[in-house]
Protein backbone atom coordinates (compact mmCIF):
# COMPACT_ATOMS: atom_id res chain seq x y z
CA UNK A 1 0.00 0.00 0.00
CA UNK A 2 1.67 3.27 -1.05
CA UNK A 3 1.15 6.21 1.20
CA UNK A 4 -1.52 7.74 -0.49
CA UNK A 5 -3.46 4.67 -0.66
CA UNK A 6 -2.81 4.50 3.20
CA UNK A 7 -4.16 8.32 4.09
CA UNK A 8 -6.96 7.81 2.24
CA UNK A 9 -7.67 4.53 3.76
CA UNK A 10 -7.19 5.69 7.38
CA UNK A 11 -9.22 8.77 6.41
CA UNK A 12 -12.16 6.61 5.32
CA UNK A 13 -11.71 4.84 8.53
CA UNK A 14 -11.69 7.87 10.94
CA UNK A 15 -14.34 9.11 8.91
CA UNK A 16 -16.13 5.62 10.01
CA UNK A 17 -15.27 5.43 13.45
CA UNK A 18 -16.33 9.54 14.16
CA UNK A 19 -19.53 7.87 11.91
CA UNK A 20 -20.06 4.79 14.40
CA UNK A 21 -18.81 6.64 17.67
CA UNK A 22 -21.34 9.20 17.10
CA UNK A 23 -23.61 6.61 16.42
CA UNK A 24 -23.04 4.92 19.60
CA UNK A 25 -23.43 8.20 22.26
CA UNK A 26 -26.52 8.27 24.09
CA UNK A 27 -28.86 10.79 22.69
CA UNK A 28 -29.72 13.41 24.83
CA UNK A 29 -33.48 12.02 24.31
CA UNK A 30 -33.82 8.56 25.92
CA UNK A 31 -37.56 8.39 25.22
CA UNK A 32 -38.62 7.60 21.35
CA UNK A 33 -39.65 10.46 19.80
CA UNK A 34 -43.30 11.40 19.29
CA UNK A 35 -44.83 9.44 16.84
CA UNK A 36 -46.28 12.02 14.71
CA UNK A 37 -47.45 9.41 11.99
CA UNK A 38 -50.07 8.06 14.17
CA UNK A 39 -51.02 11.12 15.78
CA UNK A 40 -51.94 12.46 11.84
CA UNK A 41 -54.45 9.62 10.89
CA UNK A 42 -57.99 10.13 10.32
CA UNK A 43 -59.02 6.75 10.27
CA UNK A 44 -59.68 4.62 13.38
CA UNK A 45 -58.66 1.43 12.05
CA UNK A 46 -55.76 3.12 10.08
CA UNK A 47 -54.76 4.61 13.57
CA UNK A 48 -54.51 1.44 15.58
CA UNK A 49 -52.65 -0.24 13.33
CA UNK A 50 -49.87 2.59 13.20
CA UNK A 51 -49.81 1.93 16.81
CA UNK A 52 -49.53 -1.54 17.85
CA UNK A 53 -48.81 -2.89 13.85
CA UNK A 54 -52.53 -5.11 14.16
CA UNK A 55 -55.83 -4.35 14.75
CA UNK A 56 -56.34 -7.27 16.63
CA UNK A 57 -58.10 -5.56 19.72
CA UNK A 58 -59.96 -7.73 22.80
CA UNK A 59 -62.51 -6.16 24.66
CA UNK A 60 -61.96 -6.98 28.08
CA UNK A 61 -63.95 -5.74 31.59
CA UNK A 62 -60.81 -5.85 33.16
CA UNK A 63 -60.26 -2.47 31.36
CA UNK A 64 -62.25 -0.11 33.11
CA UNK A 65 -63.25 3.65 31.05
CA UNK A 66 -64.91 6.22 32.72
CA UNK A 67 -66.45 8.66 30.77
CA UNK A 68 -69.75 10.93 30.65
CA UNK A 69 -72.78 9.79 28.87
CA UNK A 70 -73.45 13.10 27.34
CA UNK A 71 -70.44 15.78 27.62
CA UNK A 72 -71.24 18.68 29.43
CA UNK A 73 -69.13 20.58 26.86
CA UNK A 74 -67.51 18.77 24.12
CA UNK A 75 -64.27 21.17 25.22
CA UNK A 76 -63.35 19.65 28.37
CA UNK A 77 -64.53 15.57 28.25
CA UNK A 78 -62.79 13.94 31.75
CA UNK A 79 -61.50 11.01 30.94
CA UNK A 80 -60.23 7.82 33.16
CA UNK A 81 -59.05 4.94 32.27
CA UNK A 82 -57.52 2.17 34.84
CA UNK A 83 -57.15 -1.42 34.51
CA UNK A 84 -56.22 -4.14 36.72
CA UNK A 85 -54.39 -6.52 33.72
CA UNK A 86 -50.90 -6.75 34.70
CA UNK A 87 -47.60 -6.09 32.92
CA UNK A 88 -48.96 -3.13 30.99
CA UNK A 89 -46.68 -1.78 28.77
CA UNK A 90 -48.98 1.30 27.34
CA UNK A 91 -52.45 3.17 27.15
CA UNK A 92 -53.80 4.20 24.43
CA UNK A 93 -57.09 6.60 24.04
CA UNK A 94 -58.59 6.84 20.40
CA UNK A 95 -61.67 9.23 19.75
CA UNK A 96 -63.32 7.26 16.63
CA UNK A 97 -64.74 10.21 15.40
CA UNK A 98 -62.45 13.19 16.32
CA UNK A 99 -60.47 14.70 12.94
CA UNK A 100 -57.37 12.41 14.62
CA UNK A 101 -58.92 9.62 16.59
CA UNK A 102 -55.49 8.97 18.28
CA UNK A 103 -56.05 11.52 21.11
CA UNK A 104 -53.38 10.12 23.90
CA UNK A 105 -50.60 7.58 24.62
CA UNK A 106 -49.35 6.51 27.71
CA UNK A 107 -46.01 4.55 27.96
CA UNK A 108 -45.85 3.27 31.44
CA UNK A 109 -42.60 1.82 33.27
CA UNK A 110 -42.50 -1.13 35.38
CA UNK A 111 -42.88 1.22 38.47
CA UNK A 112 -46.79 2.20 37.44
CA UNK A 113 -49.70 1.62 38.44
CA UNK A 114 -52.05 1.66 35.29
CA UNK A 115 -53.98 4.34 35.84
CA UNK A 116 -54.54 7.41 33.89
CA UNK A 117 -56.89 10.07 33.43
CA UNK A 118 -57.10 13.55 31.25
CA UNK A 119 -59.73 15.95 29.63
CA UNK A 120 -60.02 16.14 26.03
CA UNK A 121 -61.76 17.85 23.24
CA UNK A 122 -64.41 16.07 20.97
CA UNK A 123 -66.00 17.75 18.34
CA UNK A 124 -68.85 14.88 17.81
CA UNK A 125 -70.91 12.07 19.18
CA UNK A 126 -68.22 9.29 19.06
CA UNK A 127 -67.40 6.00 20.32
CA UNK A 128 -64.42 6.49 23.03
CA UNK A 129 -61.90 3.50 23.08
CA UNK A 130 -59.29 2.63 26.04
CA UNK A 131 -56.44 0.44 24.56
CA UNK A 132 -54.45 -1.22 26.97
CA UNK A 133 -51.58 -3.36 26.09
CA UNK A 134 -50.62 -6.17 28.60
CA UNK A 135 -47.92 -8.91 27.78
CA UNK A 136 -48.17 -8.23 24.47
CA UNK A 137 -51.71 -8.16 23.52
CA UNK A 138 -54.45 -5.25 23.07
CA UNK A 139 -57.14 -5.07 25.45
CA UNK A 140 -60.06 -2.63 25.35
CA UNK A 141 -63.46 -1.14 26.83
CA UNK A 142 -65.42 1.71 24.93
CA UNK A 143 -68.03 3.73 25.98
CA UNK A 144 -70.11 5.87 23.28
CA UNK A 145 -69.93 9.45 24.59
CA UNK A 146 -72.94 12.22 23.69
CA UNK A 147 -71.62 15.31 22.41
CA UNK A 148 -74.28 17.96 21.79
CA UNK A 149 -73.95 21.30 20.26
CA UNK A 150 -76.43 24.17 20.30
CA UNK A 151 -76.91 25.44 23.65
CA UNK A 152 -78.41 28.90 24.66
CA UNK A 153 -76.14 29.64 27.25
CA UNK A 154 -73.34 30.96 24.53
CA UNK B 1 -44.16 31.46 36.89
CA UNK B 2 -43.92 28.26 36.67
CA UNK B 3 -46.88 26.76 34.13
CA UNK B 4 -47.28 23.64 36.19
CA UNK B 5 -49.10 22.71 39.12
CA UNK B 6 -48.22 20.04 40.72
CA UNK B 7 -50.04 17.53 43.11
CA UNK B 8 -48.77 14.21 44.55
CA UNK B 9 -49.78 11.89 47.17
CA UNK B 10 -48.91 8.75 48.23
CA UNK B 11 -51.28 6.35 49.98
CA UNK B 12 -50.48 2.36 50.59
CA UNK B 13 -47.56 2.44 48.35
CA UNK B 14 -49.18 4.05 45.74
CA UNK B 15 -48.29 7.65 44.38
CA UNK B 16 -50.80 9.29 42.80
CA UNK B 17 -49.92 12.66 40.68
CA UNK B 18 -51.98 15.07 39.29
CA UNK B 19 -50.93 17.96 37.26
CA UNK B 20 -52.51 21.10 35.33
CA UNK B 21 -50.69 22.87 32.94
CA UNK B 22 -51.21 26.17 31.92
CA UNK B 23 -50.80 25.55 27.57
CA UNK B 24 -53.49 26.68 24.63
CA UNK B 25 -53.18 23.23 23.14
CA UNK B 26 -54.04 25.19 19.73
CA UNK B 27 -55.74 22.16 17.57
CA UNK B 28 -54.57 24.60 14.63
CA UNK B 29 -57.92 24.14 13.07
CA UNK B 30 -59.45 27.01 14.63
CA UNK B 31 -59.64 30.53 12.45
CA UNK B 32 -58.82 33.85 13.47
CA UNK B 33 -62.05 35.69 13.40
CA UNK B 34 -60.65 38.90 12.40
CA UNK B 35 -58.43 37.14 9.67
CA UNK B 36 -59.75 34.17 8.41
CA UNK B 37 -56.52 32.67 8.99
CA UNK B 38 -55.87 29.24 10.75
CA UNK B 39 -54.68 29.82 14.15
CA UNK B 40 -51.13 27.71 14.48
CA UNK B 41 -51.35 24.85 15.82
CA UNK B 42 -49.49 24.89 19.34
CA UNK B 43 -49.94 21.87 21.36
CA UNK B 44 -48.12 19.86 24.16
CA UNK B 45 -46.49 16.59 22.12
CA UNK B 46 -44.60 14.94 25.64
CA UNK B 47 -45.12 14.98 29.19
CA UNK B 48 -42.58 13.15 31.20
CA UNK B 49 -42.34 12.34 34.78
CA UNK B 50 -39.34 11.26 36.85
CA UNK B 51 -39.60 10.11 40.53
CA UNK B 52 -36.26 10.80 41.88
CA UNK B 53 -34.58 10.86 38.43
CA UNK B 54 -36.04 7.60 37.25
CA UNK B 55 -38.69 7.62 34.53
CA UNK B 56 -41.74 7.10 35.65
CA UNK B 57 -43.93 7.56 32.50
CA UNK B 58 -44.04 9.46 28.98
CA UNK B 59 -46.96 10.27 27.35
CA UNK B 60 -47.62 11.30 24.02
CA UNK B 61 -50.35 13.94 23.52
CA UNK B 62 -52.08 15.04 20.43
CA UNK B 63 -54.38 18.37 19.81
CA UNK B 64 -57.28 16.97 21.01
CA UNK B 65 -55.96 17.60 24.91
CA UNK B 66 -58.40 20.18 26.42
CA UNK B 67 -56.41 23.75 26.90
CA UNK B 68 -55.02 24.25 29.79
CA UNK B 69 -54.56 20.57 29.88
CA UNK B 70 -55.17 18.28 33.36
CA UNK B 71 -53.44 14.71 33.70
CA UNK B 72 -53.12 12.08 36.31
CA UNK B 73 -51.11 8.88 36.34
CA UNK B 74 -49.95 6.60 39.36
CA UNK B 75 -46.50 4.40 40.53
CA UNK B 76 -45.51 2.94 43.06
CA UNK B 77 -43.41 5.15 45.37
CA UNK B 78 -42.89 6.74 48.83
CA UNK B 79 -43.80 9.80 50.68
CA UNK B 80 -40.59 12.17 50.01
CA UNK B 81 -39.93 10.48 46.68
CA UNK B 82 -38.73 13.82 44.19
CA UNK B 83 -40.78 13.97 41.51
CA UNK B 84 -39.94 15.72 38.28
CA UNK B 85 -42.39 16.82 35.28
CA UNK B 86 -41.46 18.12 32.15
CA UNK B 87 -43.79 18.93 29.06
CA UNK B 88 -41.81 20.15 25.62
CA UNK B 89 -44.92 21.21 22.32
CA UNK B 90 -44.60 21.02 19.07
CA UNK B 91 -42.86 24.74 18.49
CA UNK B 92 -40.17 23.68 20.76
CA UNK B 93 -41.38 25.56 24.30
CA UNK B 94 -40.44 23.36 27.65
CA UNK B 95 -41.22 23.60 31.68
CA UNK B 96 -40.41 21.54 34.61
CA UNK B 97 -41.33 21.56 37.80
CA UNK B 98 -40.32 19.16 40.38
CA UNK B 99 -42.19 18.30 43.65
CA UNK B 100 -42.14 16.13 46.84
CA UNK B 101 -44.47 13.33 47.37
CA UNK B 102 -46.80 14.06 50.37
CA UNK C 1 -101.79 25.09 39.67
CA UNK C 2 -99.18 25.69 42.40
CA UNK C 3 -97.30 26.37 39.34
CA UNK C 4 -99.17 29.13 38.08
CA UNK C 5 -100.00 30.47 41.36
CA UNK C 6 -96.39 31.36 41.95
CA UNK C 7 -96.03 32.54 38.26
CA UNK C 8 -98.82 35.29 39.32
CA UNK C 9 -97.19 35.80 42.67
CA UNK C 10 -93.92 36.65 40.48
CA UNK C 11 -95.31 39.22 37.92
CA UNK C 12 -97.21 40.77 41.07
CA UNK C 13 -93.93 41.23 42.33
CA UNK C 14 -92.48 42.58 39.28
CA UNK C 15 -96.01 44.84 38.76
CA UNK C 16 -95.11 46.11 42.39
CA UNK C 17 -92.40 48.26 41.44
CA UNK C 18 -93.81 51.19 42.86
CA UNK C 19 -95.94 49.31 45.37
CA UNK C 20 -95.35 48.41 49.22
CA UNK C 21 -93.72 45.05 48.51
CA UNK C 22 -90.31 45.60 50.47
CA UNK C 23 -87.48 43.68 49.03
CA UNK C 24 -87.29 41.22 52.17
CA UNK C 25 -91.39 40.07 50.73
CA UNK C 26 -89.69 39.90 47.35
CA UNK C 27 -86.98 37.68 48.60
CA UNK C 28 -89.29 35.42 50.36
CA UNK C 29 -91.39 34.66 47.40
CA UNK C 30 -88.46 34.69 45.23
CA UNK C 31 -86.98 31.76 47.46
CA UNK C 32 -90.60 29.70 47.59
CA UNK C 33 -90.44 29.18 43.95
CA UNK C 34 -87.18 27.74 43.78
CA UNK C 35 -87.78 25.36 46.94
CA UNK C 36 -91.26 24.12 45.19
CA UNK C 37 -89.23 23.42 41.83
CA UNK C 38 -86.40 21.62 42.95
CA UNK C 39 -87.83 20.53 46.59
CA UNK C 40 -84.60 18.12 46.77
CA UNK C 41 -82.19 21.06 46.38
CA UNK C 42 -80.62 22.39 49.73
CA UNK C 43 -80.67 26.27 50.02
CA UNK C 44 -76.71 26.02 50.58
CA UNK C 45 -76.53 24.21 47.38
CA UNK C 46 -77.57 26.63 44.95
CA UNK C 47 -74.05 28.61 44.87
CA UNK C 48 -73.32 25.54 42.71
CA UNK C 49 -76.02 26.82 40.19
CA UNK C 50 -76.83 24.37 37.80
CA UNK C 51 -74.90 21.60 39.52
CA UNK C 52 -77.49 22.06 42.18
CA UNK C 53 -80.05 20.96 40.09
CA UNK C 54 -78.65 18.11 37.56
CA UNK C 55 -76.62 14.70 38.53
CA UNK C 56 -74.93 14.48 35.09
CA UNK C 57 -73.34 17.41 35.03
CA UNK C 58 -72.90 17.54 38.45
CA UNK C 59 -70.49 14.89 38.37
CA UNK C 60 -68.03 16.28 35.58
CA UNK C 61 -68.08 19.16 37.24
CA UNK C 62 -66.65 17.75 39.91
CA UNK C 63 -64.38 15.93 37.80
CA UNK C 64 -63.21 18.86 37.21
CA UNK C 65 -63.14 21.04 40.23
CA UNK C 66 -60.61 18.01 41.59
CA UNK C 67 -58.40 20.47 39.77
CA UNK C 68 -59.74 23.03 38.37
CA UNK C 69 -58.06 24.84 35.22
CA UNK C 70 -58.93 28.45 37.42
CA UNK C 71 -56.32 27.72 40.13
CA UNK C 72 -53.71 28.98 37.25
CA UNK C 73 -56.11 32.50 37.42
CA UNK C 74 -55.91 32.37 41.19
CA UNK C 75 -51.94 32.11 41.17
CA UNK C 76 -51.62 35.01 39.01
CA UNK C 77 -54.33 36.88 40.03
CA UNK C 78 -52.35 36.67 43.66
CA UNK C 79 -49.01 38.22 42.11
CA UNK C 80 -50.70 40.86 40.17
CA UNK C 81 -53.15 41.69 43.29
CA UNK C 82 -49.40 41.80 45.34
CA UNK C 83 -47.78 44.31 42.69
CA UNK C 84 -47.25 47.84 43.76
CA UNK C 85 -48.47 50.22 41.08
CA UNK C 86 -46.28 53.03 40.24
CA UNK C 87 -46.62 55.25 42.76
CA UNK C 88 -45.87 52.45 45.09
CA UNK C 89 -49.19 51.87 46.51
CA UNK C 90 -50.87 48.09 46.27
CA UNK C 91 -54.38 47.11 46.04
CA UNK C 92 -54.58 46.25 49.64
CA UNK C 93 -54.67 50.24 50.49
CA UNK C 94 -58.18 50.47 48.53
CA UNK C 95 -60.12 48.03 50.81
CA UNK C 96 -60.95 47.14 53.95
CA UNK C 97 -59.21 43.96 55.63
CA UNK C 98 -56.28 44.75 53.25
CA UNK C 99 -58.33 43.24 50.12
CA UNK C 100 -58.59 39.68 51.83
CA UNK C 101 -61.71 38.32 52.46
CA UNK C 102 -64.10 41.17 51.30
CA UNK C 103 -65.96 39.39 48.04
CA UNK C 104 -69.22 39.08 50.00
CA UNK C 105 -69.21 42.68 50.95
CA UNK C 106 -69.99 43.52 47.13
CA UNK C 107 -72.03 44.72 45.67
CA UNK C 108 -73.05 47.51 48.44
CA UNK C 109 -75.42 50.67 48.30
CA UNK C 110 -72.79 53.49 48.43
CA UNK C 111 -74.32 56.02 50.04
CA UNK C 112 -71.74 59.35 49.34
CA UNK C 113 -72.11 58.81 45.58
CA UNK C 114 -75.97 57.21 45.57
CA UNK C 115 -74.27 54.31 43.12
CA UNK C 116 -73.71 50.73 43.55
CA UNK C 117 -70.52 49.70 43.98
CA UNK C 118 -69.48 46.26 42.75
CA UNK C 119 -66.07 44.62 43.60
CA UNK C 120 -64.57 44.71 40.05
CA UNK C 121 -65.60 48.42 39.53
CA UNK C 122 -63.62 49.34 43.33
CA UNK C 123 -60.47 47.35 41.32
CA UNK C 124 -60.58 49.94 38.69
CA UNK C 125 -61.46 52.94 41.18
CA UNK C 126 -58.64 51.58 43.15
CA UNK C 127 -56.44 51.89 39.68
CA UNK C 128 -57.32 55.00 39.16
CA UNK C 129 -57.13 56.62 42.38
CA UNK C 130 -53.53 55.30 41.81
CA UNK C 131 -52.80 56.63 38.52
CA UNK C 132 -53.09 53.57 36.78
CA UNK C 133 -55.30 53.05 33.67
CA UNK C 134 -58.24 50.63 34.18
CA UNK C 135 -58.53 46.90 33.10
CA UNK C 136 -60.63 45.51 30.62
CA UNK C 137 -63.95 43.70 32.23
CA UNK C 138 -63.75 41.43 29.18
CA UNK C 139 -61.88 38.37 27.73
CA UNK C 140 -60.38 37.58 30.96
CA UNK C 141 -57.08 38.82 31.63
CA UNK C 142 -55.81 40.74 34.54
CA UNK C 143 -59.39 42.19 35.92
CA UNK C 144 -60.80 38.76 36.36
CA UNK C 145 -57.27 37.16 37.74
CA UNK C 146 -57.75 39.91 40.31
CA UNK C 147 -61.19 39.07 40.85
CA UNK C 148 -60.68 35.44 41.29
CA UNK C 149 -57.91 35.72 43.07
CA UNK C 150 -60.69 37.74 45.74
CA UNK C 151 -63.37 35.64 45.58
CA UNK C 152 -60.86 32.82 46.04
CA UNK C 153 -59.65 34.64 49.44
CA UNK C 154 -63.80 35.34 50.51
CA UNK C 155 -64.65 31.62 50.11
CA UNK C 156 -66.86 30.37 52.66
CA UNK C 157 -67.97 33.72 53.49
CA UNK C 158 -72.00 34.69 52.72
CA UNK C 159 -73.72 37.61 51.02
CA UNK C 160 -75.51 39.53 53.18
CA UNK C 161 -76.45 42.29 50.91
CA UNK C 162 -78.32 45.03 52.11
CA UNK C 163 -80.18 47.68 51.50
CA UNK C 164 -79.99 51.56 53.25
CA UNK C 165 -83.69 52.84 54.28
CA UNK C 166 -83.21 55.50 51.21
CA UNK C 167 -85.47 56.05 47.97
CA UNK C 168 -81.89 55.81 46.18
CA UNK C 169 -81.20 52.71 47.51
CA UNK C 170 -84.43 51.30 46.93
CA UNK C 171 -84.66 52.84 43.87
CA UNK C 172 -81.81 51.32 42.35
CA UNK C 173 -82.53 47.80 43.94
CA UNK C 174 -85.97 47.98 42.27
CA UNK C 175 -83.70 48.92 38.92
CA UNK C 176 -82.29 45.67 39.21
CA UNK C 177 -85.01 43.74 39.90
CA UNK C 178 -87.34 45.36 36.57
CA UNK C 179 -84.43 44.75 34.79
CA UNK C 180 -84.47 41.42 35.67
CA UNK C 181 -87.84 40.60 35.36
CA UNK C 182 -88.03 43.09 31.51
CA UNK C 183 -88.51 40.72 28.49
CA UNK C 184 -85.68 42.02 25.57
CA UNK C 185 -84.62 41.35 22.67
CA UNK C 186 -85.50 39.96 19.48
CA UNK C 187 -85.95 36.55 20.89
CA UNK C 188 -88.13 38.78 23.74
CA UNK C 189 -86.84 36.99 26.97
CA UNK C 190 -86.29 38.11 30.57
CA UNK C 191 -83.35 36.84 32.94
CA UNK C 192 -86.47 35.65 34.74
CA UNK C 193 -88.01 33.69 31.80
CA UNK C 194 -84.73 31.65 31.29
CA UNK C 195 -83.60 31.59 34.92
CA UNK C 196 -86.96 31.34 37.02
CA UNK C 197 -89.41 30.09 35.20
CA UNK C 198 -87.27 27.82 32.63
CA UNK C 199 -85.06 26.74 35.37
CA UNK C 200 -84.25 22.66 35.28
CA UNK C 201 -85.69 22.73 31.96
CA UNK C 202 -83.86 21.89 28.75
CA UNK C 203 -83.72 25.05 26.37
CA UNK C 204 -82.05 23.04 23.31
CA UNK C 205 -78.65 21.73 24.31
CA UNK C 206 -78.05 23.84 28.10
CA UNK C 207 -80.24 23.71 31.41
CA UNK C 208 -80.86 27.00 32.54
CA UNK C 209 -79.49 27.66 36.03
CA UNK C 210 -81.97 28.66 39.27
CA UNK C 211 -82.29 32.40 39.35
CA UNK C 212 -80.82 32.12 43.16
CA UNK C 213 -76.86 32.08 43.47
CA UNK C 214 -75.90 33.47 40.24
CA UNK C 215 -72.97 35.84 41.58
CA UNK C 216 -71.33 33.58 44.42
CA UNK C 217 -69.05 32.13 41.52
CA UNK C 218 -68.34 34.28 39.29
CA UNK C 219 -65.89 34.98 38.02
CA UNK C 220 -66.54 31.53 35.96
CA UNK C 221 -64.29 29.38 34.37
CA UNK C 222 -66.01 28.73 30.84
CA UNK C 223 -64.78 25.53 29.72
CA UNK C 224 -66.26 26.86 25.96
CA UNK C 225 -64.53 29.94 26.39
CA UNK C 226 -61.34 28.63 28.03
CA UNK C 227 -60.61 31.66 30.41
CA UNK C 228 -62.47 33.62 33.22
CA UNK C 229 -65.78 35.06 32.26
CA UNK C 230 -66.67 38.28 34.47
CA UNK C 231 -70.58 38.60 35.81
CA UNK C 232 -70.91 41.63 33.88
CA UNK C 233 -68.89 40.05 30.41
CA UNK C 234 -71.93 37.02 31.14
CA UNK C 235 -74.79 39.59 31.65
CA UNK C 236 -73.61 40.92 27.85
CA UNK C 237 -73.16 37.42 26.39
CA UNK C 238 -77.07 36.67 27.90
CA UNK C 239 -78.46 39.98 26.04
CA UNK C 240 -76.63 39.20 23.31
CA UNK C 241 -77.97 35.23 23.23
CA UNK C 242 -81.03 36.58 23.57
CA UNK C 243 -80.26 39.45 20.42
CA UNK C 244 -80.69 42.22 22.54
CA UNK C 245 -78.16 45.02 22.78
CA UNK C 246 -75.85 44.69 25.66
CA UNK C 247 -75.08 47.07 28.18
CA UNK C 248 -71.39 47.89 28.85
CA UNK C 249 -69.75 46.07 31.79
CA UNK C 250 -70.12 48.06 35.14
CA UNK C 251 -73.00 50.29 33.67
CA UNK C 252 -75.39 51.58 36.02
CA UNK C 253 -78.00 49.25 34.76
CA UNK C 254 -75.96 46.11 35.61
CA UNK C 255 -74.50 47.05 38.74
CA UNK C 256 -77.93 47.27 39.72
CA UNK C 257 -78.84 43.87 37.90
CA UNK C 258 -75.83 42.44 40.37
CA UNK C 259 -77.04 43.97 43.48
CA UNK C 260 -80.78 42.39 42.88
CA UNK C 261 -79.76 39.42 42.29
CA UNK C 262 -76.92 39.65 44.96
CA UNK C 263 -79.62 40.66 47.47
CA UNK C 264 -81.97 37.49 46.49
CA UNK C 265 -78.66 35.21 47.21
CA UNK C 266 -78.30 36.47 50.46
CA UNK C 267 -77.01 33.98 53.09
CA UNK C 268 -74.94 31.91 50.67
CA UNK C 269 -71.70 31.43 50.34
CA UNK C 270 -69.01 32.86 48.23
CA UNK C 271 -67.08 29.96 46.10
CA UNK C 272 -65.49 31.82 43.19
CA UNK C 273 -64.08 31.77 41.07
CA UNK C 274 -65.96 28.53 39.71
CA UNK C 275 -65.75 26.03 36.88
CA UNK C 276 -68.43 26.13 34.35
CA UNK C 277 -69.46 24.84 30.60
Amino acid sequence: MNRRNFLKNSLMTAATITTFAGLMIKPKRLYAAWPKASFDITDLNDSINSVYGHNNLNESSEVMLKAPDIAENGAIVPLNVKTKLKNVESIMIFVENNPQPLSSGYNLSSKSVPIVGTRIKMGNTSKVIAAVKSNGKIYTASKEVKVTIGGCGG
Amino acid sequence: MSTIKLRAKESKGVVTVKALIKHPMETGQRKNKKTGEKIPAHFIQQVICKANNDEVITINWGPAVSKNPYLTFAYMGFKGDVVELTWEDNQGNKDSLEGEVK
Amino acid sequence: MKNYFHKFLLVILFINVTAFASPEEDQELFRDHFKNRFPNTEFSDYKNGVYSIDASSREQWESIEDFPPYELNIDQGKELFSQPFKNGNTYATCFENSGIAVRQNYPYFDESTNQVMTLELAINNCRKKNGEKPLSYYKGGPMADISAYMAYTSRGNKFDVKIPNSQEAFDAYEAGKKLYFTKVGQLNFSCADCHVYQTGSKLRADIPSPGIGHSTHFPAYRSGAGRLVTLHERFAGCLNRVRAKPFKAQNEEYRNLEYFISYMSNGLEINGPGSRK
